[in-house]
């Protein structure tokens, strides 16, 4: 079952109502609502600057909002940021460890500020190491690891206080693309067996859209649009929800036609639910209302063109945010 | 049963105190300092001692408090240990405080730690604590060092009464070198560099070490009259005057201090007429009296000490906590 359809009635860990940050004249975050439910995994997209820092610091209380509130596990951020930090996790984009100690010397320390003893906090700290993948270099000081090390020490680091919610900032930045795989994959097996509740931050979209339950689009201080990817994708595309495209041969030739293409093109939004239709380097890029694959190919292979492949596409974040972009320069 | 220590659950604040600590005494420039400081600690025992014959003088006043001599005798090679103290402690303090919290910040471990459950202000308070541990137990032992080898060299223990003078130079030390840490502390939660911090701090104490003194003296040639030339009152409040400007220094104020309590003879730090000296006896100040004549420079050193402490834990706690 999918954690965005559990029942209403629960308690939002994750609540920020009217929340506004400005600096100087600038608005950073502009009056953001956002509900995120226990056990979700939820994306905050957005591009660089969009805000999306600034609003994990309010969470946390490492800054203070201009107007509004956050409130985490039901607790207000602003005044109460000890008691947040005891439920939440935070990895910081770009994080960084204390260089001249081991991997497991800088767990143990965290763990000891999360009031855990040194025997606990070392115990804890080697299961935990265990769990990233981290069990040969826990010995070697940090200042020695590579980028996908440190963010797998950071999700360590990130656990080993057993939060409620973890929060990652761009945890994706700068490892290389297995790795990312690898690391997202990661997340959602952890977070799910400890019932996690997370909240990631990106600007790469295609990564995060392969793990989150529900995605916020964040732009310039906004939250612009919010919801799984297939009801954002009907939100923002609702006049054509599908797109088809079709590969055809070099050269069109369809019944001695001088532009075949543009007969195609005729024939084509001739049929019932098709919008529109565009041609580009012998793709056709059909645009329609309800899902016509199968009419489509009939269609082409009838009209005796060179059909090399024929496939619908769906939506992405990629497209979402390319759409609201165009949507923006019209407005 | 006994819990083994490490069963304990440690207070955040004092988990962070260990650390840096920890980091401190293992840090290359704390090596660098120790060596520093033994340096002047042997140079100026020695001197010293190798003048010790010829300034104590059989029978006279004092010769109970001659033990403080080893660390206010000189001759002439190099200067006396208190005054080594008042130029080398400014060097100490903002070596241990230059790169506080810009380190944090730099290494991008500054926010990391900050989402841990801790009160914010733990991180500025356990870094000067760990600092003011490791200056303290760096000094206690240093003095201690003096007094053991100028016992086994002189074959005397020093008296009760020279060992608390030693004591209150020792706590006078620390608070001194406590405000040039918290200076450097201040210019490390300014600056991002730690380079333009630790620049900074040396700048200031350049200037009041040198330059400040320069125009102390110029001053007081412009508004002290000539003796003679002007009632003895004029003279007194000028000369007033110009001690009060050269005691917004801190140099100043230490070795002020520090003079009247390792010199018990010192009466006074103001100017003192013939009519004020007339019949006193030659005898040294006990110590209570010396400790009330340095009560307002000690005062002065913790006044400045708390202000450049507040400036940056103000500084710091309304501060944006940013990963970068």
């Amino acid at each position: 079952m999918d954690a965005a359809n559990l029942p209403q009635e629960r308690q939002p860990v994750i609540e920020l109502v009217g929340l506004t940050k400005k600096y100087g004249d600038v608005t950073a975050v502009d009056h953001l609502n956002l509900k995120i439910n226990r056990g979700e995994i939820f994306g905050l997209l957005g591009p660089n600057g969009a805000g999306k820092s600034t609003t994990i610091l309010m969470m946390l209380g490492l800054t203070e909002p201009a107007s509004g509130f956050a409130n985490v596990c039901g607790i207000n951020a602003t005044v109460y940021p000890v008691e947040v930090k005891e439920k939440v996790g935070y990895l910081p984009d770009n994080v960084g460890f204390y260089d001249d100690m081991t991997g497991l010397e800088n767990l143990v320390y965290v763990g000891q500020l999360n009031r855990l003893s040194k025997t606990k906090a070392t115990e804890k700290a080697k299961q935990l190491i265990e769990r990233v993948g981290m069990t040969n270099a826990a010995g070697k000081k940090t200042g020695k690891y590579s980028r996908g090390m440190i963010q797998r020490l950071g999700l360590a680091d990130v656990l080993i206080k057993d939060p409620e919610v973890i929060i990652l900032d761009e945890p994706t930045l700068g490892i290389d693309p297995r790795g990312v795989k690898e690391f997202l994959e990661l997340i959602v097996k952890l977070s799910r067996e400890e019932g996690l509740t997370v909240l990631l931050s990106s600007h790469h979209l295609q990564q995060v859209q392969q793990v989150c339950d529900r995605v916020g689009l964040f732009v310039k201080g906004k939250l612009i649009a919010e919801g799984d990817i297939s009801t954002l994708s009907a939100e923002l595309f609702s006049k054509e929800p599908f797109v088809i495209e079709a590969g055809v041969n070099n050269e069109i030739a369809v019944n001695g036609h001088t532009d075949s293409a543009g007969y195609l093109k005729d024939l084509l939004l001739k049929m019932d639910g098709v919008t529109s239709v565009d041609y580009k380097k012998n793709i056709l890029k059909i645009y329609c209302a309800r899902d016509m694959s199968a009419e489509i190919a009939k269609k082409l292979v009838e009209s005796n063109i060179g059909l090399n492949s024929l496939s619908r596409k769906e939506y992405g974040l990629d497209d979402i945010y390319q759409k609201y972009f165009e949507n923006e320069e019209v407005a | 049963m006994r819990l083994n220590k490490d069963d304990r659950v440690i207070h955040p604040f004092w988990v962070m105190v260990y650390k840096e600590v920890s980091d401190q005494v293992r840090s290359w420039r704390f090596i660098i300092l120790a060596g520093l400081m033994i340096l002047t600690c042997t140079g100026s025992l020695y001197t010293s001692i190798s003048n010790l014959s010829k300034i104590v003088k059989p029978d006279t006043a004092g010769n109970h408090l001659f033990f403080l001599k080893l660390f206010t005798s000189s001759n002439g090679t190099l200067p006396p240990f208190h005054v080594f103290i008042a130029f080398i402690g400014p060097l100490i303090g903002i070596s241990l405080g230059f790169d506080a919290i810009n380190s944090e910040q730099n290494g991008r471990t500054l926010s990391r730690i900050m989402a841990q459950p801790v009160h914010r202000d733990y991180l500025i308070n356990a870094k000067f604590v760990a600092s003011l541990i490791v200056i303290s137990a760096m000094f206690l032992a240093l003095n201690l060092l003096v007094i053991g080898v100028g016992t086994l060299t002189t074959g005397i223990p020093p008296t009760f009464e020279a060992f608390i003078r030693i004591l209150a130079f020792l706590i006078l030390s620390i608070v001194y070198v406590a405000f040039w840490l918290n200076l450097s502390i201040l210019f490390s939660v300014r600056f991002r560099q730690a380079a333009t911090s630790a620049l900074t701090c040396v700048a200031i104490w350049i200037f009041f070490s040198v330059f400040y003194q320069i125009i102390v003296k110029l001053i007081a040639a412009a508004i002290v009259p000539q003796p003679g030339a002007a009632p003895t009152s004029q003279i007194i409040s000028a000369e007033k005057w110009i001690l009060g400007i050269s005691r917004i220094m801190p140099g100043q104020l230490f070795s002020d201090a520090t003079t009247t309590i390792l010199v018990p003879s010192v009466r006074s730090l103001g100017p003192l007429t013939v009519e004020q000296v007339y019949g006193a006896l030659p005898a040294p100040l006990p110590f209570g009296q010396s400790l009330l004549l340095v009560w307002p420079e000690v005062t002065g050193l913790i006044a400045a000490t708390v202000i450049c402490f507040a400036i940056s834990y103000r500084l710091f706690m309304k501060r944006e906590i940013r990963s970068r």
